[in-house]
């Protein structure tokens, strides 16, 4: 089997295949040729009897079977009829389809065709046909990935052998063949060589083709790729410190909250159920950047992940923002990226909760309510030390918007609600241990530091709802919000 | 026909690095106490010292900028070349 390109005879090569109307419509053409000076391939791809060129065909003139599409692969055939002239062994130029006009032109020969339309189209090349695109793929360019190959026996059944392997996060995984992580490459400018991110907690080089294999093991299509590599990149960082995030006994994980009109074309759902099941995007990007952390990073619960209870959205936690419909900017553009940009921010976040607010018709009373929510996040009592992600579903959004309230006014009315007297908050206060030093009695400290409410735009249509997702440690000592662009 | 997948995992493997022998006796030994940064870590670890001080050990002290990341490589390099025994407060 050839996996190497085969270089192209010099002189008039054209690819074909009986099965297109329009190479069967010009066999007469290749024929002619034959005929001439200049010597003539014709390399077909499904029947090694096409075309027929005939008696008068020179010495110089033949047919080639392309049987196993090398040919095609790696001259990059897309269409039949493709003509390409070589000289001294490289490609000078190339037309695709029938058109009289530029044959005669690339060629040097006219009149050409005579009685034949003046041009049609070409047909799809077998060599990028989908049902055997994968499998191409991996034979011609299979060599270009590093990753062991894991042999699995007759009659082992591939879905249980990665569980048997320890490689999954308690879900099936689909079994990363080489056509597959092939195919996951394409989403991707970057070489499948090229090191993303020093993977916590084993801290080794995390490669886009490692990404690759838990992109492909989680679920995702191609085109989701940069946004889960923006996003390994993102909780690799010292600042998101995701070593921190999978040791603590708190029920916390990456939480990815996607922004930009890339969202919308991979068509990923801020809309009803956001948070929820149901959207492949949202959920399989969130799980290829878990297993990633498992599977390159060595990250396993009841290894280095401690966590006490942890909680579902380990599994995978990611959604978009609904910036269409949003009266504000982007998450993304808040923390300083441009309008539009394709972007991801991730958050070291527990579970989502609801505050439920069906009354509020003014900005005040909804400010109040979410608040109060806002309060609870951990322990009422405790001040400053995590961070939260509001989720304003758009029934809320749109008491604020009416008010003309923006995302920093949104902001500044939580933050002024959010302060609370010593009285209420040292240890012992209200009936409960928890809370700040005695001695700290007459100081009034906030919920949370300036920057530490991040208010997000997503969620249905119907629902006088808003939904909180509590932080973990913040600042320096634990975990900051980072925010990534995603490029192609 | 043979079927393969793709190693999704590192494939790395961490050399093997064998623990010292434990000593008979902590008199005159190096004794490393590494506070991790939590909370009355610190009280646990003045004990320890009081203790350790007096059943004749030499004391060091330690500590990690914060118990959320790992210690840093100086830190460790630090406390591998003065000690022989090293003990960590590992909660509050």
């Amino acid at each position: 089997m050839t996996t190497t390109a085969p270089s192209l005879p010099d002189g008039i090569v054209v690819v074909v295949k009986r099965d297109c109307p329009t190479c069967t419509l010009i066999e007469p053409v290749l024929a002619h040729l034959s005929g001439g000076h200049t010597p003539l391939t014709v390399i077909t791809q499904d029947d090694p009897a096409f075309p027929d060129l005939g008696a008068a065909a020179r010495p110089t003139a033949r047919v080639l079977h392309d049987a196993d599409l090398a040919w095609s692969w790696h001259h990059g055939i897309e269409t039949v009829p493709t003509v390409i002239t070589v000289a001294n062994g490289a490609e000078t130029d190339r037309a695709v389809g029938w058109s009289r006009p530029e044959w005669e032109r690339l060629l040097g020969v006219a009149p050409l065709g005579d009685g034949l339309p003046q041009w049609r189209p070409g047909c799809g090349s077998l060599s990028v046909d989908p049902d055997r695109v994968d499998a191409l793929r991996a034979r011609f360019e299979g060599g270009r990935l590093r990753s062991r190959r894991i042999e699995l026996a007759a009659l082992e059944d591939e879905f249980e052998a990665l569980f048997d392997r320890g490689l999954t996060d308690g879900l099936p995984v689909v079994p990363p063949t080489e056509a597959r992580v092939l195919a996951m490459l394409e989403g991707t400018s970057l070489a499948p060589d090229h090191v993303v991110a020093v993977t916590p907690p084993d801290l080794v080089p995390c490669t886009v083709e490692k990404i690759a294999i838990n992109a492909v093991m989680a679920g995702c299509r191609p085109e989701y790729l940069p946004w889960v590599i923006a996003a390994v990149e993102a909780v690799c960082t010292d600042e998101f410190n995701i070593h921190g995030v999978l040791a603590t006994t708190m029920p916390v994980g990456p939480v990815i909250i996607c922004s930009g009109p890339g969202t919308r074309a991979i068509g990923m759902n801020s809309g009803g159920n956001a948070l929820g099941q149901g959207n492949r995007a949202n959920l399989t990007i969130g799980r290829a950047v878990q297993l990633v952390i498992r599977n390159v990073g060595g990250g396993r619960p009841g290894e280095i992940d401690r966590a006490t209870h942890g909680n579902p959205g380990k599994i995978s936690f990611c959604f978009a923002e609904d910036t269409q419909g949003s009266p504000w900017t982007s998450l993304a553009q808040w923390r300083g990226l441009p309008a539009d940009a394709n972007a991801l921010t991730v958050f070291a976040g527990e579970g989502p909760r609801c505050v439920v607010d069906q009354l509020a018709r003014d900005p005040d009373a909804l400010a109040t309510s979410l608040a109060v929510g806002l309060r609870s996040v951990h322990h009422p009592k405790l001040p400053l030390a995590f961070d939260a992600v509001m989720v304003v579903g758009p029934e809320h959004a749109r008491v604020f918007a009416e008010a003309g309230w923006d995302r920093d006014r949104v902001l500044g009315e939580l933050h002024a609600r959010l302060q609370m007297p010593g009285s209420e908050i040292i240890r012992g206060a209200g009936g409960m241990a928890e809370g700040i030093p005695t001695h700290l009695v007459d100081i009034t400290l906030p919920k949370f530091r300036p920057e530490g409410i991040l208010l997000v735009h997503a969620g249905g249509g119907a629902g006088l709802f808003s939904a909180i997702i509590g932080g973990w440690a913040n600042g320096a000592v634990g975990s900051q919000p980072v925010t990534r662009e995603v490029t192609p | 026909m043979s079927r393969y997948v793709l190693d999704p995992t590192s494939e790395v493997r961490a050399a093997a690095v064998s623990m010292q022998p434990r000593p008979g006796t902590l008199a005159g030994k190096h004794v490393g106490l590494l506070d991790i940064s939590k909370a009355r870590g610190d009280v646990f670890l003045d004990r320890l010292a009081e203790r350790l001080t007096e059943v004749g050990a030499v004391v060091h002290r330690y500590r990690k900028p914060t118990f959320t990341k790992p210690a840093p490589v100086d830190l460790r390099h630090e406390i591998a070349t003065q000690c022989e025994v090293v003990i960590e407060a590992l909660a509050d």
